[in-house]
């Protein structure tokens, strides 16, 4: 018999073979479709990085498809660091960006500056009501918020869905069930392909870095989630530290719905996330819920994410291939998490089982 | 004459890392026999079963069960041999009825339940033995007594014909027990052969032919019922008294600091785990706790700490009753609770952090404003590891998981006597220790109590509460058997409190 045993810490070294040989293997495995599929593997794989770095405008298309993935993955990570399940990050997503439109109808003649921040705001808001409604019955009444934020996703994209199709349908789309666009007043302004929400994911990403290692909260947060007992000993208010958390982690997922409205597609709409919301789970979940990790994890990912998307054009290959290149590569990195956590033993005969 | 025993253990040795939890220990069980197991905490009593149930194989000895040398890898392989071990903790399925609990898991269940057949064979062994079972009752409806009896009833029917009991009467009323040992003496006279572990010596004396007494890993000696009473017992249980060196400061005791008034509390199964307890707690004084464990001592220590809930009573700390108070709210008066559970690492310390963390959870408050500063605690960290000898690689980026038991004892107590409490609540705080490290623990102890703090102090060696405390009270099912001044009283006496024989002539 084989049995898998738990490692001790793996050392770093180990960690970066590990990885590196996972993803080579990945390629390897890979490479048979990409034939079966007409093209040159090695081609291929330089197009891909082509795709993300080939010009200024490719990597501003790498940095695009990275905003929305590193906040939220900031964000499911506050939640993952308490052990609270958040897997609704596609629904606050949705609810940011409604929140960040519903400003654009309500006062759609504010000044740029003052627009943009109103909508940010609002989305913040939008997002983090959106977890604190089931952080609060976790907390009151100890339902699982696995399966109360999974259904408010639904729930959110009912709504969206409503608001297109009816409530916000766009008359001058003649027929076109679309919310229109939003004006040039709500739209964060761009340089040469890069828009201004790169810089405020800078400002994110240094506050959650000091949020989770620097600030009382990260650390209760941290306790929490180790054990509540110990939270209990130490005299933490538990039902206050699982509302800030919730707060904080649905109110950057929230966030990134304005970011995507206002920086990326122009308008709200079913199609937005695009996944990501889950995406974002295995993101923050790779990087160990640790702050740089996950800025190195997402930006792994946007490049294949854009450069799926620059090969299908460049190669012309169906989109499925793309996808499923993407999906071997995660495939492995998942399977050698595997590794670097366990290891295989062979039964010896006459084994202790204390 | 061999034909007589069906369990002959002999020479049974375990090791654990560097402790003994066995060392050399005889057993044999007659056919036909109640035979109780009598020890304190950690004398081996449990270790024991579980070699013979199979959970773990000894490092030396053998088993001889029904005449043949046997070995048993496995609880499974247990049952096959007829020994079928009744869990502390009942493992049944909530939602299911009586009878589906025993065809769950049972071997003779064929893929289709037939229930009539299992009914059948339930309503003859139910007869035979007297039991209360409604086979389509719902476990979550039964009281504890029925639990019971349906775990007995299933270890019956899946064909055991030797049963181990862990403390089956630490949940029960008096009722209950008596139901429970007419249940017994029945099985006894089907052919059954029981062993019960326990500690409580008027049950060992109703209900058990032979009784094996256990010390410190060790068979002290196997006695018939009626060669003996409970003082030779309790005397044997917890051995002579040992000279230790732990030192006893004479402290002019102070005022009155802590008062605890009838204090009751429930537990799960609304049994009284604490019951009317009073007592008072003086500046200067160590106030030893002496019961076996699951007394009431954890409920107690978390009840003043305000982690437990109080049903009734008072604690009145600096003229203020603290029940119903927040742990927020008793921590910022000055207690401090350096609990340590049985599982260490479950309520005083995260064990993923490191120990700079650990020293953290209880400073990170003091500084204002939205920060943390990790450069007091590291200082805190450095001096605790120097000071306690504590031995670990680094106080940064090594979780307090992977230190020694003694390692992660030291830190926990070191944090929290730093912290230099208004009044301190320690529960089994040499536990695992070494001599020399526990040795420290004891002066850090002394030095508070000449600082006239008042402290309350669980243990389970009642060598070092004799030695170490101003005052011992002893706890037994919740309930106050006796406070008393350890050196004018006998050990012996002391087992006798533990055991729930009242108190007779101490200092109350």
């Amino acid at each position: 018999m084989i049995h898998i045993v738990k490692k001790e810490v793996p050392k770093t070294r180990d960690k970066m073979i590990i990885r590196v040989a996972a993803i080579l293997a990945a390629l390897l495995v890979a490479s048979i479709i990409v034939i079966f599929a007409g093209a040159n593997p090695l081609q291929l794989y330089f197009g891909i990085l082509q795709g993300c770095f080939g010009s200024v405008h490719r990597f501003a298309a790498t940095m695009e498809k990275m905003v929305p993935l590193l906040v939220l993955s900031l964000g499911v990570m506050v939640a993952f660091k308490m052990q609270f399940w958040n897997i609704g990050a596609e629904g606050q997503f949705l609810m940011g960006a409604v929140g960040a439109t519903l400003v654009v109808r309500l006062l759609p003649n504010l000044p740029l500056p003052i627009m943009l921040l109103c909508m940010m705001i609002l989305a913040f808001v939008f997002g983090a009501v959106w977890l604190m409604i089931p952080a609060f019955f976790k907390a009151r009444f100890g339902t699982n918020e696995t399966l109360f934020t999974l259904m408010l996703n639904y729930i959110a994209l009912t709504l969206v869905t409503a608001l297109q199709y009816d409530f916000w349908k766009d008359p001058a789309a003649s027929g076109m069930p679309k919310i229109a666009n939003l004006p040039d007043n709500a739209l964060l302004p761009t340089v040469s392909g890069f828009n201004l929400s790169i810089f405020f994911v800078v400002i994110i990403v240094l506050v959650m870095y000091f949020f989770m290692n620097k600030s009382k909260k990260g650390f209760e947060i941290a306790v929490l989630g180790e054990s509540e007992n110990t939270a209990r000993y130490i005299g933490l208010n538990i039902t206050k530290t699982i509302m800030i958390a919730a707060l904080v982690s649905g109110g950057l997922c929230g966030l990134v719905g304005m970011f995507q409205i206002s920086g990326v597609s122009g308008a709200l709409s079913v199609e937005i996330t695009g996944g990501l919301g889950f995406t974002a789970i295995i993101v923050a979940w790779l990087s160990g819920l640790k702050v740089p990790f996950v800025v190195t994890n997402a930006f792994f990912f946007a490049i294949l994410l854009q450069g799926a998307s620059y090969i299908q054009t460049a190669f012309q290959i169906p989109s499925s291939v793309a996808e499923m290149i993407q999906a071997i590569i995660l495939f492995f990195i998942l399977g050698s998490e595997f590794l670097l956590r366990y290891r295989f033993v062979r039964d010896q005969t006459e084994s202790e089982v204390a | 004459m061999n034909n007589d025993y069906v369990v002959r253990m002999k020479n049974i040795t375990k090791v654990f890392g560097k402790v003994k939890a066995l060392d050399h220990v005889e057993f044999s069980l007659k056919k036909g026999e109640v035979h109780a197991i009598l020890g304190e905490n950690g004398a081996g009593k449990s270790s024991l079963m579980n070699v013979l149930n199979g959970i773990y194989m000894p490092d030396e000895g053998s088993v001889e069960v029904k005449g043949q040398i046997v070995k048993i890898t496995s609880p499974k392989d247990a049952l096959n041999l007829g020994i079928g071990m009744l869990p502390q903790h009942y493992k049944l399925v909530e939602v299911f009825s009586a009878i589906e609990n025993v065809a769950a898991g049972s071997r003779k269940t064929p893929p289709f339940l037939n229930k009539k057949k299992i009914l059948d064979d339930m309503g003859k062994l139910i007869d035979k033995l007297g039991m209360d079972i409604d086979p389509h009752k719902k476990v979550y409806e039964m009281s504890v007594a029925e639990k019971q009896s349906l775990e007995i009833f299933k270890v019956l029917y899946r064909g055991a014909d030797i049963l181990i009991l862990d403390e089956p009467t630490a949940v029960l009323t008096p009722q209950e027990i008596n139901n429970l040992f007419g249940i017994i003496r029945k099985m006894v006279n089907n052919g059954c052969s029981v062993i019960i572990i326990t500690h409580k010596l008027e049950e060992v004396m109703e209900i058990s032919d032979r009784i094996t007494i256990m010390r410190k890993g060790t068979t002290i000696q196997t006695v018939n019922k009626n060669e003996t009473n409970q003082q030779e017992l309790a005397g044997m249980m917890v051995g002579d008294v040992m000279e230790l060196n732990v030192p006893y400061v004479q402290v002019e005791r102070g005022k009155k600091c802590l008062e605890v008034k009838s204090l009751t509390a429930v537990d799960r199964n609304k049994v009284n785990i604490l019951d009317h307890v009073s007592f008072d707690l003086y500046a200067g004084e160590i106030l030893g706790v002496a019961g076996i464990a699951g007394s009431g001592q954890k409920e107690l220590c978390e009840g003043i700490a305000g982690l437990y809930p109080i049903k009734s009573g008072e604690v009145i700390f600096e003229g203020e009753n603290i029940v119903g108070k927040t742990p927020e709210k008793i921590y910022d008066l000055g207690i401090s609770l350096s609990f340590v559970p049985e599982d260490r690492l479950g309520m005083g310390l995260v064990s993923s952090m490191d120990i700079i963390d650990n020293v953290l959870l209880k400073d990170y408050r003091n500084k204002k404003g939205w920060g943390i500063s990790r450069a007091v605690s590291r200082g805190k960290a450095e001096m605790l590891v120097e000071k306690l000898n504590v031995s670990t690689p680094a106080i940064e980026n090594h979780a307090v998981s992977l230190l020694s038991g003694g390692n992660i004892q030291k830190v926990l107590l070191g944090r929290e006597i730093a912290l230099d409490p208004k009044l301190m609540v320690t529960a089994y705080a040499t536990r695992g220790l070494d001599v020399g490290s526990s040795q420290i623990i004891y002066e850090l102890l002394n030095a508070q109590k000449v600082k006239m703090k008042p402290i309350m102090y669980v243990g389970e060696d009642l060598d070092v509460l004799m030695n170490l405390c101003d005052r011992i009270m002893v706890l037994c099912e919740g309930k106050i058997t006796g406070i008393v001044d350890p050196r004018k009283t006998t050990k012996e006496a002391i087992g006798l409190l533990m055991s729930g024989v009242m108190d007779e002539g101490g200092e109350k």
